[in-house]
């Protein structure tokens, strides 16, 4: 049986893995997955509750999620892009002239 | 008419603001008709209320119009207001006609300088202050007038700002007359803690009963406005000013700095006459102010060569002959010769500077010498002018000297000795201008000499109207014959309070000898003509005689010559320290403590943001990294409660 407690736990690792992944990964593009990997695990506790308390509020909410992560996406690969053509890399600790 | 006093100042007032701000693009005769008529029309006015005065009742000349109230807080309540009395009239008179002349003589006397209009502008707005100084009815608005004088004054003198003598002269005058108006405000200040108020009836009215005669307060109030007129009118110890203040427009120093402004301080003396009767000390003080000024301003004027400041230095010992009239008790004779000396004076200084006009701007006369022929009807002017400072019959200036000088006689012989050494070496060196300038041979320089010529009529018209004015001025006080001293008797309401005080104070009072006042008629004729022959054997007779006696004493030529050093003492006893403290201020308390505690804020602040803005790393990490702190901190924190 795959309670409501097998669905939270499994969110929690993926955000604490998404997290992970935001702190310690250079590269742009996987920092950019690993805050899909955040949200997605949201969603999903999102869909556990939903399911649990019989209630749809959660379902709408998950898919406004989704548009929000795609648009999302899709403003920061294009960022990538210009800084890549701009800097020739996309290493976030070389990108670092917003500073004192 | 009297209601209409107000339009005196106002219409100077109006050419004021009219030249000031609109006429950029009018051409200078309109520029300068519109200063000149603005002063004629408070001319007109000022005749109209003399007219209706002389029709009133001699008692009852005093006619006092408020137009506004100015300041009211408490028990204070200080009126806009006109105090029209035959004091007051005399001098709105000789200030309005005497400047609408002048006025007029600037237009051709300035006729091409750059900043035509802002001369013009200045000049009505002196002619404002100036009126608004002698028809104040009370203290305070007369200080007002006081110093919007000054003020003018200061403009005029560095008229030429670019000149730094020009410029250094300004600021000297504002400085030295500064240290003047302090006494007089303080003695202000004193009249209002003794009398509550500043109005000039309430005062002199209240003044026998609210002060004791010769007492301590009338003293000090008397001895701090003495000090204020010292400055004004160029009196020792304040009078180094004066000669530098020649450096404005020869229109300038006739108007400002000899026939209206610097006679402000005497005017002032005689409004007070009662405050100063009831103080001998004082009375004392400005008799012996006035005669060693006189005597000590004409020594220096006997050896100068620049004619401007022979005819300043004349200035200042003629007026310190008002000051030993008015400090004997002849108060009406200080006036008279205010205004006798307001037209030979304004004369004299025109008359120069036509000359400079005609020498392209040379004051010194040792290069000038026989310009009567060029200059015909500048010579005729300026000898008029002459004769009537020096004194000879029947020119203005003898009546007047030779009343102060019988009154000084009365007072006690050592004023009368003063003052005719005074007037001896006044028609001495006022001859010797003369001689020197447009007598003898010509020491023109070459280049100079051929376009010598006279002044156009819009400069000797009003010359030779001044010069009539030298001439008859001095009729309306004929002394000697009772009742045709008209001049004495138009002013002796004003006086009246202070002659009592006078008289009562004086034990055994003088009686009038007409064998006296003869003889000393007799003596002060002899005098001027005495002046007169011995310029003329010095400087025609006998032209290398000056230079023998120049070297017989040379070191008492160079210190006369250098007005006694004063200047430089000023210099080392008060400039420099003044100076030096000055210095010690900028460099010890404002760069060291006002500066420091502003700069100490500023590195303050920009060391917290050094040590602040290293959080700013730039690396995104960084900022996830303290997100995820805070986030956690604040869940912990609700967890944990």
């Amino acid at each position: 049986m795959v309670t409501l407690q097998h669905y939270l736990f499994l969110s929690a690792v993926l955000f604490t893995l998404g997290v992970a992944g935001v702190m310690i990964r250079r590269n742009l593009i996987v920092i950019l997955m690993s805050l899909e990997l955040m949200l997605n695990a949201v969603n999903l506790s999102f869909i556990a509750f939903a399911k649990y308390l019989d209630s749809i509020e959660g379902q709408i909410f998950v898919l406004f999620i989704m548009v929000v992560a795609a648009a999302e996406v899709a403003v920061g690969l294009a960022i990538g892009v210009a800084v890549f053509r701009q800097r020739g890399t996309v290493d976030v600790n070389d990108i670092n002239l917003m500073k004192w | 008419m009297t209601d209409l006093v107000w339009l005196i100042p106002v219409f100077p007032l109006i050419g004021f603001l009219i030249n000031g701000l609109f006429t950029r693009k009018l051409p200078e005769k309109a520029i300068g008709w519109i200063g000149s008529l603005s002063v004629g029309a408070s001319f007109v006015v000022a005749v109209l209320i003399f007219l209706e005065v002389l029709g009133m009742e001699p008692g009852s000349r005093s006619v006092q119009k408020i137009v506004y109230t100015w300041i009211l807080s408490g028990d204070l309540s200080v009126p806009i207001g006109f105090l029209i009395d035959p004091l007051s009239l005399v001098m709105m008179l000789v200030v309005s006609g005497v400047g609408f002349i002048i006025h007029v003589y600037s237009i051709g006397y300035m006729h091409g300088e750059t900043g035509f209009r802002r001369y013009f502008a200045y000049l009505n707005l002196f002619v404002f202050n100036m009126l608004i100084l002698v028809s104040a009815n009370n203290f305070l608005l007369l200080f007002v007038g006081w110093e919007g004088v000054g003020l003018c004054s200061y403009l005029l003198i560095g008229y030429y700002y670019e000149k730094k003598s020009a410029a250094d002269a300004g600021k000297k005058a504002f400085v030295v007359n500064r240290v003047g108006d302090f006494g007089f405000l303080v003695g202000m200040f004193l009249i209002f803690i003794t009398f509550g108020t500043f109005d000039f009836t309430q005062v002199f009215s209240e003044a026998t009963a609210k002060l004791t005669q010769g007492g301590l307060m009338v003293t000090g109030i008397t001895l701090l406005l003495f000090l204020g007129a010292t400055g004004k009118s160029a009196q020792i110890p304040l009078y180094t000013w004066l000669p530098d203040a020649m450096e404005g427009p020869t229109p300038v120093s006739a108007l400002i700095h000899a026939a209206t402004m610097v006679t402000a301080g005497v005017y002032m003396v005689a409004r007070c006459s009662v405050l100063f009767a009831m103080a001998p000390v004082s009375m004392t003080t400005v008799a012996v102010i006035g005669g060693a000024t006189a005597f000590y301003a004409a020594t220096i004027g006997m050896t100068q060569f620049d004619i401007k400041r022979v005819l300043a230095y004349s200035t200042i010992s003629q007026l310190g002959y008002m000051f030993m009239a008015c400090g004997v008790g002849a108060f009406a004779s200080g006036i008279f010769h205010l205004m006798t000396h307001a037209f030979f004076k304004a004369l004299l200084f025109m008359a120069a500077g036509s000359v400079m006009h005609a020498m392209a701007g040379e004051l010194d006369m040792r290069k000038m010498g026989n310009l009567r022929h060029k200059l015909p009807q500048t010579h005729w002017t300026y000898l008029f002018g002459t004769l009537a400072i020096a004194g000879i019959f029947p020119f203005a200036g003898f009546f007047s000297k030779d009343e102060i000088l019988f009154y000084s006689f009365e007072r006690h012989m050592g004023f009368w000795i003063l003052g005719a050494l005074a007037a001896i070496m006044t028609s001495y060196y006022m001859f010797r201008s003369v001689f020197m300038t447009f007598y003898g041979k010509s020491r023109v320089e070459a280049d100079v000499a051929h376009h010598l010529h006279e002044s156009p009529p819009i400069m000797t018209v009003p010359l030779m109207i001044l010069a009539g004015l030298s001439l008859v001025g001095g009729l309306v006080g004929i002394p000697i014959i009772q009742g045709w001293h008209v001049f004495g008797d138009f002013l002796s309401p004003v006086f009246a309070p202070a002659t009592a005080i006078l008289t009562s104070n004086a034990h055994g009072a003088a009686h009038h000898s007409l064998a006296l006042e003869l003889i000393l008629m007799g003596m002060s004729l002899a005098i001027a003509v005495g002046g007169l022959l011995f310029a003329r054997y010095m400087y025609i007779v006998d032209p290398a005689a000056p230079d023998r006696v120049i070297s017989r004493i040379p070191e008492i030529h160079q210190l006369v010559y250098n007005k006694y050093w004063v200047d430089q003492l000023y210099d080392i006893l008060f400039v420099n320290s003044i100076v030096k403290f000055s210095r010690f201020l900028w460099k010890a308390f404002d760069d060291a403590v006002v500066d420091g505690i502003v700069n100490g804020l500023a590195r303050l602040t920009r060391g917290f943001g050094g040590v602040l803005r290293q959080l700013q790393s730039g690396l995104v990490k960084d900022y996830a990294l303290s997100i995820m702190v805070g986030v956690v901190v604040i869940i912990g924190y609700l967890v944990l409660r």
